[in-house]
């Protein structure tokens, strides 16, 4: 008894422990070769510098267009998530009837479930040529059509937490808000959604850090190309695409090339370390706030 | 002398949760600026019947009323009604008070607001008048802007009365209105339950028989979703006539 115990919290133990181990050998190996790399290229010159070479014969290293690349491609799906995600939530909240919700939530999965690089050549076979119809001068590979399927596949994020979040809302507020004579529509987003807030916040931040994190999609149809610009309609370079072009060639192990992959990905790292902290910080706000 | 007209009826009413028969061919008529109490063993129908007179029960998958109920002569269930405009006329207070997250004064005026009403000074006028009426006034008038929450459960529970009666509605249906609150509270309730009467229509469900003998002029006696009995509370307290009734104000059971 005593000893099939110890074994098992040993167990647990070391489960535990691997997972620490993991996760400081990632940041360990992105801090050293990064590192590394500040040494050749300065800190400024990576922050303020507006190309992105590292290829070329002319090297520049600025990160910002990949960074403005990941930003854009980012807000196109926030933009197209956010409404849509929201008004699934309120729609399964307050009007849908128990059996619509049970046909809606699993449809919802499965667009969660479909492999990112569906999606991406969904972007590129079909939504891109679509827009060009729309948009003339929309260029073959292009930051909003990335963006506008990246939304799509993060709607399910969005509305299912903000349905979470919703759903958590006190009964009695619901209640509150119909005896005092608001319609549904009154009721859903003058009382509950507001009452949700934090939580729908959460869950954008999360869809963000998703965004920010995406590489098929873009690496598909976006373009591959780094360029420090906010239109949508030419082809543009993310972080993380950047890394999977670098990776997937050849440039040798050790290498100032070689390096900027992990001076990406730490900037990744920060971008994302950042938002997850931030949703922690707000559900922890918000549970104080209803204790 | 005019005679005090009926401001709320039901005309054989049915109600069913699904196949749960809950309430049983009810008949009843409540006069205008009285207030009629609900009373009866829990889970005898008193809140599915309430709930009825501003359809809170809508909401609720399966539930049905077959019969009337009518307000001012009219039946509300008829299928022109609109309920978020029926609500506006039929106020309630729940038993739990239940402030939204806003400050007190958003909390007044929500109502007025969602009627489309923006302009300042009538929100602020109305604001004070629906406080000083709920007696709650005095003690938030310099703390207007705080959040409703950080408020005692009474004066919640009033600033929830001061919330309904903002929008002027002409009754008033409260569903254990003060079973969440201390002694105190609960009086200072139920004094303002005697106040209210003079300009609206009052139903209050209470399992307390004190409450109801001190605040009602009528009370109506349910037990497993029928009408038992309904009188003057004076002559139902000093002689019920059914012996279900006598039973449960002697405390015998419930
Ligand atoms: N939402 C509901 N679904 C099914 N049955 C319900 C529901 N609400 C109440 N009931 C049932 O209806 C009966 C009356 O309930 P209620 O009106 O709340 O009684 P009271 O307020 O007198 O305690 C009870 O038997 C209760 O279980
Ligand atoms: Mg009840």
């Amino acid at each position: 008894m005593k000893v099939s115990e110890k074994i098992i919290e040993g167990l647990l133990w070391l489960s535990a422990a691997i997972t620490i181990l993991v996760t400081v050998g990632i940041i360990w190996v992105l801090l050293s070769e990064s590192i590394s790399f500040f040494q050749e290229v300065s800190l400024v010159e990576f922050l303020t510098e507006k190309e992105w070479t590292p290829l070329f014969a002319d090297k520049k290293f600025g990160i910002m267009p990949l960074v403005a690349g990941t930003l854009l491609t980012t807000f196109v799906a926030i933009a197209v998530a956010l409404p849509i995600g929201l008004t699934i939530a309120v729609y399964l909240n307050e009007y849908a009837h128990a059996r619509m919700k049970q046909v809606v939530k699993p449809l919802l999965e499965v667009l969660a479930t479909i492999p990112t690089v569906v999606y991406g050549f969904f972007a590129l076979t079909v939504v891109t040529p679509f827009l060009q119809q729309l948009i003339p001068n929309l260029a073959g590979f292009n930051a909003l059509s990335a963006g506008i399927v990246m939304g799509i596949m993060i709607i399910p994020m969005i509305s299912s937490l903000s349905e979470d979040a919703i759903s958590a809302v006190p009964r009695s507020l619901r209640e509150a808000a119909y005896g005092m004579g608001s319609t549904r529509l009154q009721t859903s987003f003058g009382v509950m959604v507001p009452a949700a807030s934090s939580g729908i916040v959460v869950s954008v931040i999360l869809a963000i850090s998703r965004a920010v994190g995406e590489t098929m999609i873009v690496a598909i149809a976006a373009g591959q190309q780094p360029r420090l610009t906010l239109n949508p309609l030419v082809p543009i370079e993310t972080i993380t695409t950047y890394i999977v072009q670098v990776s997937m060639g050849d440039v040798p192990q050790g290498s100032l090339e070689y390096k900027t992959i992990f001076a990406a990905g730490i900037t990744l790292f920060v971008f994302t370390f950042a938002l997850n902290n931030l949703s922690f910080w707000i559900k922890k706000k918000y549970q104080e706030k209803y204790d | 002398m005019s005679k005090k007209q009926n401001k709320l009826e039901a005309l054989n009413l049915d109600a069913y949760y699904g196949d749960f028969h809950a309430l049983k061919g009810i008949n009843i008529a409540m006069e205008e600026k009285a207030v009629t109490a609900f009373i009866g063993p829990s889970g005898c129908g008193k809140s599915t019947f309430l709930r009825t007179f501003n359809r809170m029960n809508d909401y609720i998958d399966g539930f049905r009323v077959e019969g009337q109920i009518l307000l001012d002569g009219k039946d509300i269930y008829q299928k022109e009604v609109r309920v978020d405009e029926l609500r506006k006329e039929v106020g309630m207070v729940f038993q739990k008070p239940n402030p939204f997250p806003k400050s007190i004064f958003e909390n007044v005026v929500y109502g007025l607001k969602i009627q489309g009403i923006k302009k300042k000074s009538v929100l602020e006028e109305a604001a004070e008048q629906s406080l000083r009426n709920a007696a709650l006034w005095e003690e938030v008038k310099d703390k207007l802007d705080k959040s409703a929450l950080a408020l005692s459960g009474g004066q919640q529970q009033r600033l929830c009365i001061a919330r309904a009666l903002a929008i002027s509605p002409s009754v008033l249906l409260m569903d254990e209105p003060a079973s969440a609150l201390d002694p105190i509270s609960t009086a200072k309730i139920e004094e303002l339950i005697y106040e209210l009467k003079n300009d609206y229509t009052i139903v209050i469900v209470t399992h307390n028989m004190q409450q109801a003998g001190r605040v009602s002029d009528y009370t109506a006696f349910f037990y497993m979703g029928e009408l038992v009995e309904f009188n003057k509370t004076k002559t139902m307290f000093t002689s019920p006539k059914d012996e279900r009734t006598q039973n449960y104000i002697t405390g015998r059971f419930g």
